[in-house]
């Protein structure tokens, strides 16, 4: 129902329609599920899912907990990797981590369902209520953490669980970063960004400051001064435009702003969708508005990508999820101009592609697609004007093996690093790591200097 | 088409297959569906004398181990003998066994041990038309507390008496059916020759606890907050029932006895093993009690195809064709030299044969070479103990590799002996016997 109607329109569908499009992407396993699955698992000698976790967890350790009925302690194994394991369970590219390492895809082209099964763990503690980790006591060190998204939260909890003090600014209404504003709605549901966060919070020692915008309310420079140690995790703030003719036209706007509408809205019919849509790029982003549009009762939705299919930053899971919600994926196109009417978005002129000496360019072929909506999903890009005193590498801020920054007692991960890849779990690790740095540094630091004789 | 039919002692079966005395042969419903499905026997349920019947627990009555999966893997039973009277068991076994003539149907029987009671049961057994009985000296539970079961089994010389009885007393055969719940097997398969049986079958259940209830701390089955030993059956005691079958087939006192095994038998290939280590015929209890009775057909099919295609055309051909080469230690050939290898491309890389290798035996097996993950034997500490074949998860991935005679042993530097030498004449055995001067 309602389809068919041109324009960018809300209330496409009836309630029931919304209700179920934007149910979980993966039921949780049940107790009985997770045993089974866990019996698959055959507790590999340094496993090769462990090495492909970024976070490292001990996973055959936790299956082999969940398949001898302590999903709790399962969920420790977990937590002591990535206190974000509970969204890593719901939105880690698992066919391209962990469980494209499984020994079981070389057996029988099936590994083991260690994303469901990390989600079973996780949920399970989480919905008990258990907490296993209590602040020390206090350190009085103070630290400020800049993003309060995946990188940030994994290395205030860490720092917390050394009994430091920890002061959290984020620029947003909510804590979560990209977990709470950047995942599709399917993938996340029930509120779980806010109620992990809450979880992770109840350490104790961690206060979230939101609306505190770096380079606006305060500066880097007056943090390093008034903490004794600083970690940036605040991701990537621009979107790279399409630099073509008709951009400005009523219809054309950010894929990550649509995600993020509509994981902020109450009721998904107040999020209005074209009849038309056309999804520009290659990545997750692409692929999470695609859907969505889908979901929420465009009638037809084209991802249009200038490279070909092996090239696209979506995995092959991903991209088939896509289609299977029937969103046609087309290669070799990149946008050429938007056409307008009446000053909306009426459709896309696409040139087709092609590799030429070794380079992308257009073949001079063209074609228009007809759209009366168009997301953007090209790519973010680090702002650096609210750090202007860090060095940079690639356009992002340079950091070392251990995530110090060029400036003292400034740490940084997650996505407005260089090594950071638009992952949640590698953005935890990052956070993660750079709170063992700074205790270290801080532990130095308070040694008393010993004279040597 | 291999032949399947069996003579066992006499007693006609279209196939090795009987059901053992047990709950599924309790009452002439269970045993009419069990012919339906193709059963070639059965050992109806253990008869006790006339009188009040017995009684079992009103609570749980079996508790059970499981594998991956939830595969049921042993089970362990309380339940006693028959609960029904006698009368009607004889009435329903006369019944079944004119209904289906071409099957075997044993009777067990269990009573105290007194002449009088087995002289005055055996006739009215005899009256059904049954084709022999059982003598069960197995059960471990409840009935032993009273001087019956395996309190008679473990007793070599009341064996020998009651068999004695029951030969004098009937012309029917008579099976022995042993308790595993000893020390030395062949003294009851001895004693039981002696009294003249004309048959041994075993083995009956192993005492055993399967489990303790961590909130009640009271072992399951637990029947009003407290548990008791049972007997444990289905296919975890396979390989004791294996070896117990074994040891009676090869003992000189014993040698030539018929054997009906018991213990664990799941599918064709299990029935198998026990035909070629003695079994003239198999009994199956917990494998139907899991899957129901369907399952003889995997075994009549998977059987009767296996032979077909070893050419094996009756059952006399594989019947103790292993009893020959199941020897004692000493008389194994120590110059026979085996290496394990892993085939690379079957290989998935899990690592399993590493680390049981590394951790716990011999550190014959590489996790990296070059910086690679790759596992592969180290042939000069590689003792050939088979440990790694066995947790390896995928099948015929690491095979054990005997090495040619006169191939060098990279382990010893020595070059393999051709000839057959074993620890009796072992130069490190004090005991060696010295070839004659």
């Amino acid at each position: 129902m309602g389809t068919c109607i041109s324009g960018i329109r809300e209330g496409r569908l009836s309630p029931a329609d919304y209700e179920k499009n934007f149910t979980d992407l993966h039921p949780p396993l049940d107790r009985h599920q997770a045993l089974v699955a866990s019996d698959r698992c055959y507790f590999c000698y340094d496993a090769p899912c462990m090495t492909a976790c970024p976070t490292a967890i001990d996973i055959p350790m936790f299956i082999r907990q969940i398949s001898t009925g302590n999903a709790v302690g399962a969920a420790k194994t977990i937590f002591d990797q990535n206190i974000l394991g509970g969204m890593c369970a719901r939105v880690c590219p698992t066919e391209t981590l962990c469980e494209q390492a499984c020994v079981r895809n070389t057996a029988e082209d099936r590994p083991v369902e260690i994303g469901l099964l990390q989600r079973h763990a996780t949920d399970t503690a989480m919905e008990r209520g258990i907490q296993f980790y209590t602040r020390p006591e206090r350190t009085h060190r103070r630290i400020a953490v800049v993003g309060a998204g995946p990188a940030g939260l994994a290395c205030a909890h860490r720092l917390a669980m050394s009994g430091h003090d920890v002061i959290v600014f984020d620029a947003r209404v909510k804590p979560g970063g990209l977990n709470e504003y950047g995942i599709a709605t399917y993938k996340t549901t029930d509120d779980f960004a806010q109620r992990e966060v809450d979880y992770l919070l109840a350490i104790g020692g961690i206060e979230i400051r939101n609306g505190q915008k770096l380079g606006r309310d305060f500066t880097l420079g007056e943090l390093a001064e008034n903490f004794d140690a600083v970690f940036l995790g605040i991701g990537l703030a621009g979107v790279n435009a399409l630099r073509v003719e008709g951009e400005q036209l009523t219809g054309v706007e950010d894929a990550v702003d649509f995600i993020a509408a509509l994981r902020q809205v109450d009721n998904k019919a107040d999020i209005a969708i074209g009849r038309r849509v056309v999804v520009i790029g290659g990545g997750m982003t692409a692929i999470d508005a695609a859907v969505q549009a889908k979901l929420l009762g465009a009638e037809e939705v084209t991802i249009c990508y200038r490279r070909g299919k092996e090239d696209m930053n979506a995995s092959e899971f991903e991209q088939e999820l896509a289609t299977s919600k029937g969103v046609m994926i087309r290669h070799w196109l990149q946008p050429k101009r938007v056409i307008g009417k009446d000053g909306r978005v009426a459709g896309i002129e696409v040139e087709y592609t092609g590799m030429q000496d070794g380079k992308l360019a257009g073949t001079g072929e063209t074609g228009i697609l007809a759209a009366d909506q168009i997301f953007k999903a090209i790519g973010q890009t680090f702002d650096p004007a609210s750090v202007p005193n860090l060095r940079l590498d690639g356009g992002r801020i340079a950091v070392d093996a251990e995530g110090k920054t060029s400036m003292a007692r400034v740490w940084a991960g997650g996505d407005c690093i260089r090594s950071g890849e638009d992952l949640t779990v590698t953005s935890v690790a990052q956070g993660r790591d750079a709170a063992d740095s700074i205790n270290r540094a801080l532990a130095a630091a308070a040694d008393p200097a010993v004279a040597v004789a | 088409m291999a032949d399947l039919r069996n003579s066992f002692v006499g007693i006609k079966s279209p196939n090795p297959f009987w059901l053992a005395s047990a709950p599924p042969t309790d009452k002439a419903y269970n045993v009419e569906r069990a012919f339906k499905a193709g059963w070639g026997g059965v050992v109806w349920k253990t008869l006790g004398e006339e009188g009040p019947p017995i009684v079992n627990v009103n609570g749980p009555r079996y508790g059970a181990v499981w594998g991956a999966d939830r595969r049921l893997l042993g089970l362990n039973n309380i339940e006693l003998i028959t609960d029904r009277p006698l009368q009607v068991n004889l009435q329903e076994m006369k019944q079944v066994k004119m209904n289906w003539p071409d099957r075997a149907l044993v009777a067990s029987i269990m009573v105290p041990c007194e002449e009088n009671a087995w002289k005055s049961i055996l006739p009215l057994v005899e009256e059904t038309g049954a084709d022999g009985i059982e003598l069960n000296f197995g059960c471990p539970h409840g009935m032993s507390e009273r001087g019956m079961g395996s309190a008679v089994g473990q007793v070599p010389e009341y064996i020998e008496m009651v068999v004695r009885w029951c030969k004098q007393y009937t012309r029917m055969p008579v099976i022995t059916k042993l308790t595993p719940n000893i020390t030395d097997i062949r003294k009851p398969a001895r004693a039981a020759k002696a009294g003249g049986t004309d048959a041994v079958s075993l083995i009956n259940t192993i005492n055993s606890i399967v489990s303790v209830d961590l909130d009640s701390f009271a072992p399951n089955p637990t029947v009003g907050g407290k548990g008791s030993h049972g007997g444990y059956c289905g296919p975890a005691v396979k390989p004791i029932a294996l070896n117990m079958v074994a040891e009676i087939a090869r003992d000189q006192e014993t040698y030539g006895l018929p054997i009906s095994g018991i213990g664990g038998i799941t599918t064709w290939r299990d029935a198998a093993e026990f035909l070629a280590l003695g079994a003239g015929n198999v009994q199956v209890c917990t494998a139907a009690m899991t899957y129901g009775f369907k399952i003889v057909q995997e075994m009549i099919t998977g059987l009767s195809d296996w032979m077909d295609e070893k050419g094996h055309r009756s059952l006399d051909d594989i019947i103790a064709r292993a009893v020959p080469n199941t020897t004692d230690w000493q008389y194994l050939n120590l110059n026979y030299i085996a290496k394990a290898h892993i085939d690379q491309d079957a290989c998935i890389k899990c690592g399993r044969c590493h680390i049981a290798c590394e951790d716990t035996s011999h550190q014959a097996i590489t996790a990296f070479v070059d910086g690679v993950r790759h596992f592969e034997v180290l042939e000069e500490e590689c003792v050939g103990c088979n440990l790694c074949v066995n947790v390896c998860p995928v099948e015929n991935c690491i095979t054990m590799d005997a090495l040619p005679a006169g191939a060098t042993d990279r382990r010893t530097g020595k070059p393999v002996d051709p000839d057959y030498a074993n620890w009796t004449t072992h130069p490190n055995n004090p005991m060696a016997r010295q070839a004659a001067e």
